[in-house]
């Protein structure tokens, strides 16, 4: 019973992680690469606070919060360059941030944090803890996906410059999408913290970035229903089958080669295409 | 600060606009009159759509400045122009292709809850919008494909929905970018009666267009520019009989003969 528990925390945690992506890449079309550095700055937010003292659910919000500030801070970035620089920057934030964890011994340096008081929930409150979350993440991503925002974030996502002409003020809303997603994935940090009970430079890095981006291109940029379905089969995945696990990197960049070749709307493209929902064929998607 | 003349809409005072060396726009000035539909012709590379850039903020003046009302633009972005009252439909059409057509409207329609992010974020009801959107479909006559999506459309039926769409921001000035162009005769004629319709409802109006038959049709004054600068401004007969439009719109033989028959009138008339 352990196992599964285990299991379906890691789940929930990864659902939320991949939807607060899916804000940012999925629903405004802002492509990162650097993810994984904000879900590491919540993880080292609470659990430092944690470690000072403070009670596990009041470091959430204090980890929403740090990891929104740089969220805005990289959002500020992605007004001056577009989609294959973004791509580069959001990476350099990435580096920048294992670059800077690893130097610092207060916060662990190489050998992380470790030993801070837990959540007081048990495991199986922690596991309803991490699903409520994320059954939470997923109701406001479907409702920012129904509300004004959604419609502007997908018009920003197909053209930035005809949502000018139309008064939008484009900054204002790629900022306001890094900083929900990137503050999800704060929150996301601390329950993955209190999650392992250990955290390392190691934990957030690049190939964790990549495989954030995968659950969200394999799952369909911007559906809310296929990523968490991506997510929480990929992130249950490696436990199934070892050689996932040891080769996470080959398997999940060959997930996204093979989904941008054949499939670029992943599995909600398959879906949609299967059900025939819609009249005409999704722009760029292959026959 | 020099204050606009009370009839005046808008207000282009002396702008330049220079790419490096090139001097696309050369201290141009003019003004478009409420309720009044202005022609901004010149052949092409004459600077037309770069002085409509300037004035909608896609490129920004290197000197002078653009008036609506007595407000200066020139330091506004894009999409503050446009709240303020400019609307822009484009020469190439941008339809967002993965919303229908009405949606494509709405999404315009609704300036007003998706003036910030946290408004939009706290507006989730679209009847209205989606009726203004449907209107507007019928004003231009593209009512019944409403629900399908731009990607299956013929070019027609996109440039209505751009009229739409940029008519659904409620401006106060209409900045139409050679919506004619690419059409057939038919339809362009067809297309020049909706801008027409448009302008009698009160719109203000500023048309590019090479179509000279349906600029001398429609428009009540003509402002001609030519390398950048304006060579004409008037009545649509008197600045398109002046030599020197002639010459610029047609080429160098027309000035010739232009002035040579200009020669030969002066001398019977001798």
């Amino acid at each position: 019973m352990d196992y599964e528990i285990s299991l379906i925390t890691t789940i929930g945690i990864t659902v939320m992680f991949a939807l607060s992506l899916n804000l940012i890449t999925g629903f405004c079309g802002q492509i990162s690469l650097g993810h994984a550095a904000f879900l590491g700055l919540g993880a080292y937010t609470s659990a430092m606070l944690c470690q000072a003292g403070m009670p596990f659910w009041l470091t959430l919000p204090l980890a929403m919060l740090v990891a929104g500030l740089l969220g805005v801070l990289v959002g500020l970035a992605s007004l001056r360059v577009r989609a294959d620089f973004l791509a580069i920057t959001t990476m350099g934030v990435g580096f920048i941030f294992i670059g800077v964890v690893r130097q610092q011994e207060w916060m662990g340096g190489e050998m992380g944090v470790t030993g801070f008081p837990g959540s007081g929930l048990g495991k199986t409150g922690f596991m309803a803890l991490c699903l409520a979350l994320a059954a939470l993440t997923a109701g406001l991503s479907l409702y920012i996906q129904r509300a004004w925002m959604g419609q502007v974030f997908k018009g920003i996502a197909e053209d930035e410059d005809t949502m000018r002409v139309l008064g939008i003020d484009v900054p204002r809303y790629k900022l306001a999408a890094f900083a929900i997603g990137t503050a999800l994935a704060g929150a996301a940090g601390g329950l993955y913290a209190q999650n392992l009970k250990f955290i390392g430079p190691d934990s957030f890095g690049f190939v964790e970035s990549v495989t954030v981006l995968s659950m969200v291109v394999v799952g369909g940029i911007g559906s809310v229903f296929w990523v968490v379905v991506a997510a929480a089969v990929l992130s249950a995945l490696p436990g199934w089958f070892q050689f996932i696990g040891d080769y996470k990197l080959l398997v999940y960049g060959g997930l996204l080669f093979t989904m941008m070749r054949f499939s670029p709307h992943g599995l909600a493209g398959i879906a949609a295409r299967f059900t025939k929902a819609r009249t005409a064929p999704m722009p760029g998607a292959s026959r | 600060m020099s204050s606009a003349p009370t009839q005046a809409l808008l207000r282009v005072d002396h702008v330049s606009v220079r790419f490096g060396g090139l001097t696309a726009v050369d201290n141009v000035s003019f003004v478009v009159n409420e309720g009044e539909l202005l022609g901004l012709i010149g052949p092409n590379g004459a600077g037309k759509t770069t002085m409509l850039r300037a004035i909608t903020g896609v490129v920004t003046a290197s000197e002078g400045n653009v008036y609506l009302h007595s407000e200066p633009l020139v330091h506004l972005s894009i999409d503050q122009r446009v709240r303020r009252g400019l609307s822009l439909s484009q020469q190439l059409v941008k339809p967002l292709r993965t919303m229908t057509l009405v949606e494509n409207v709405a999404l315009a329609a609704g300036f007003a809850k998706t003036a910030s992010p946290l408004r939009s974020l706290l507006h989730v009801d679209r009847g209205v919008e989606m009726a203004v959107g449907m209107e507007m479909l019928a004003r231009v006559g593209i009512a019944e494909r409403a629900h399908q999506l731009p990607g299956t459309q013929p070019l027609g039926v996109l440039k209505r929905l751009e009229l739409a769409r940029a008519l659904a921001l409620k401006p106060k000035l209409f900045l139409l970018d050679e919506p004619l162009a690419g059409l057939n005769s038919k339809e362009a004629r067809a297309f020049a009666n909706t801008i027409a319709d448009i302008h009698q409802g009160g719109m203000t109006v500023v048309l590019i267009e090479h179509n000279l038959g349906e600029v001398m049709r429609l428009c009540q004054r003509l402002v001609v520019l030519d390398n950048g600068k304006k060579i004409g401004d008037g009545e649509p007969r008197a600045v398109m009989n002046d030599p020197v439009v002639q010459a610029a719109y047609l080429g160098g033989d027309t000035l010739g003969k232009a002035q040579s028959e200009a020669q030969s009138q002066e001398a019977a008339h001798a």
